[in-house]
């Protein structure tokens, strides 16, 4: 008697969970569809009905309109593309040497090198000095390389492969080093291989921060060949006058009147955001892997 | 047996008064250790070189908050400030906006940890209740998702969403009858708004990070409580929620440790330049960004950069120590 009943209540409270679960799933996708229909939909019936899930009349006149302007995204794209593989490689080879020779043990000076790590971590000069330094002192304003390389070291990053590197055993080295093998070849034919898992967490995240990236080029460049995507979308969000001013054919003024801004920022959103969408069911257990190796570690 | 004589060596050097001969030869065979793995050091040069530039340079930098900034002459040319703290009077005038700023930091940041924290442990305890697999794949699947998405987007979606003329949330208002509410007139609901976007972009990586620390608790633990008779609702007050204690404690610790430098890109993204709003969502970042980029008042923007960067240094340095005290391997140091 008693078991059953709490068995009932049991499943209404299990009801209850799966609820709030699915109601929180779409609170989260919510956005995204919106986007999407948003991006679809005519002036008229955002202005009447507000968005829908579904697109109440179907039109791709937002995505003709920023077909106009192929070049400049076309454009940022070279620039994202550019700067997320540059990027990632680097980041991958930087931190994973800085990894291994903080796993070595003969090293001297590590203790230094390891404490000169830290402390980045620990303190930071924050935004004033980091720009002047980068803009008076490194001339970094407006080349691709101020949106590459104040990404390419972090700390983290390389804690997490020392710290992986460590408990590989130090006999795998030694031996090596007995075979007449140089540190270097070491590094690049064994334990870049022992630390895929690690590595491919380095490479996930550096890649998304280097994809998502606006920050750099807002600071760093004022140069519009220069803009990654997600700063682009913000230029259109931030001045969507960009469009009249590119576009004087009265055609492309007439399709304006149709299309609400918004379904341009929209499908400008779509754009960007496409291929973390598309890759997401891909690489996602990736990150989680990667999320519990950084969550076991510390 | 070969532990032992490393240990008996480790030892004697020690104890060893490194007389000067000794000492010749060590720096010796110190020079030729190096030589002998130059590799390695060649190797950790690219990583300390981009540190140096990147984070090295700037807290040298920090000097700039004493000094008269002179483009031209640069940092060090520049002369000093006459007295030299003059910069950090305009900072602590009563009601300045440096104040504002420092106080929305603080308190926005403390709503982010304490609601953000409970909301992931709740939805984290939510998804470990549910058994069937794809189900649970696929929701965490999609709570995860908005992790990926830059702010530049989430500040579209924010605008989507609370704009007067076209913004959802207005338009659900009108269809109910009531009348539209201008949200970036009124800085008193960005308070919650601001929550609730962190809690959408981040509660579905903290549950993958939490799921993670459940899934290393031993069964055996769970096992035992169903023998003696406890209730899935027991488990998860008894054993789930204990266990991830260290987890939660070490995160918000780290969390609070960072608790005077704002999100930046939530800010700038989702507010944006609104000075209507100022009010409750100008903070610290945006405050210095603002004097640094638009006013180009770099004396102010730096003497706050300074007093932020020495806070935070400040509050990691004792967040980390009870983070050591609680558990040692959680630590950054």
């Amino acid at each position: 008697m008693t078991t059953s009943k709490r068995k009932f209540s049991f499943s209404i409270s299990l009801f209850f969970i799966y609820l709030f679960i699915m109601l929180f799933s779409f609170v989260c996708l919510y956005p995204f569809l919106i986007m999407i229909s948003g991006s679809f939909s005519t002036s008229v019936d955002t202005m009447k009905y507000g968005f829908s899930i579904v697109p109440r009349h179907f039109t791709a006149a937002a995505y003709s309109i920023l077909l106009a302007n192929i070049g400049s995204i076309a454009n940022s794209y070279k620039i994202t593309i550019t700067v997320t593989v540059v990027g990632t490689i680097l980041s991958l080879v930087v931190n994973s040497m800085m990894g291994f020779v903080l796993s070595r043990k003969k090293v001297k000076f590590k203790r230094f090198m390891n404490i000169y790590v830290l402390i980045t971590m620990l303190f930071s000069g924050g935004m004033v000095p980091w720009y002047i330094i980068c803009v008076h002192y490194l001339q970094l304003k407006n080349t691709i390389f101020a949106l590459i390389l104040p990404y390419v070291v972090s700390a983290w990053y390389i804690f997490l492969i020392r710290n992986y590197f460590n408990s590989v055993p130090e006999e795998m080295y030694e031996s090596a080093t007995m075979d007449g093998a140089s540190d270097f070849l070491i590094f690049r034919k064994i334990y870049m291989h022992l630390a895929t898992p690690v590595l491919a967490t380095v490479v996930l995240f550096s890649a998304l921060a280097f994809w998502n990236d606006w920050w750099l080029g807002l600071m760093l460049t004022d140069n519009n060949n220069l803009q990654p995507l997600q700063l682009l979308l913000r230029t259109i969000t931030a001045n969507i006058q960009f469009l009249q001013s590119t576009n004087a054919s009265p055609e492309t003024q007439k399709m304006l009147s149709q299309v609400p801004t918004q379904g341009v920022q929209m499908a400008m959103v779509i754009i960007t955001t496409g291929p973390i969408i598309l890759l997401y069911p891909f690489v996602q257990k990736y990150f989680v892997k990667g999320i519990m190796i950084g969550a076991v570690k510390g | 047996m070969k532990m032992n004589s490393q240990v008996l060596k480790k030892s004697s050097q020690i104890n060893q008064q490194p007389d000067r001969k000794e000492h010749h030869k060590k720096a010796n065979s110190t020079w030729n250790q190096i030589k002998g793995s130059k590799q390695l050091y060649i190797m950790a040069l690219p990583a300390m070189i981009l540190l140096f530039m990147f984070s090295y340079l700037p807290m040298f930098g920090l000097l700039i908050a004493f000094k008269q900034f002179d483009f031209s002459k640069g940092i060090l040319g520049s002369p000093w400030m006459k007295p030299f703290y003059a910069n950090f009077k305009i900072l602590f005038q009563h009601n300045s906006q440096a104040l504002f700023a420092i106080r929305n930091t603080l308190f926005l940041n403390f709503l982010f940890i304490i609601i953000g924290t409970i909301f992931a442990l709740f939805i984290t305890l939510l998804f470990n209740e549910i058994k069937n697999k794809s189900f649970k794949r696929i929701t965490q699947s999609i709570t995860f998702l908005p992790y990926f998405i830059s702010m530049v987007v989430v500040g579209i979606f924010v605008t989507s969403l609370f704009s007067f003329d076209t913004g959802i949330i207005n338009h659900l208002l009108t269809l109910v009858g009531l009348k539209r509410i201008n949200f970036y007139m009124s800085p008193q609901y960005w308070p919650s708004i601001l929550v609730i976007v962190t809690i959408w972009k981040g509660a579905g990586y903290s549950a993958v990070v939490y799921l993670a620390t459940i899934s290393g608790i031993d069964p055996s633990y769970y096992e035992a409580a169903e023998i003696d008779g406890a209730t899935r609702w027991g488990q998860m007050r008894y054993i789930s929620l204990p266990l991830l204690m260290p987890t939660v404690i070490i995160l918000t610790l780290l969390a609070v440790g960072r608790i005077m430098n704002a999100d930046f890109g939530l800010f700038y993204n989702v507010i944006g330049d609104m000075p209507t709003l100022y009010k409750t969502t100008d903070v610290l970042d945006t405050y210095i960004f603002r004097a640094l980029r638009q006013t180009g008042d770099i004396g102010i923007s730096s003497a706050t950069g300074f007093f932020q960067s020495v806070v935070s240094f400040v509050m990691v340095l004792v967040c980390n120590k009870l983070a050591n005290k609680y558990d040692k391997e959680s630590s950054l140091f």
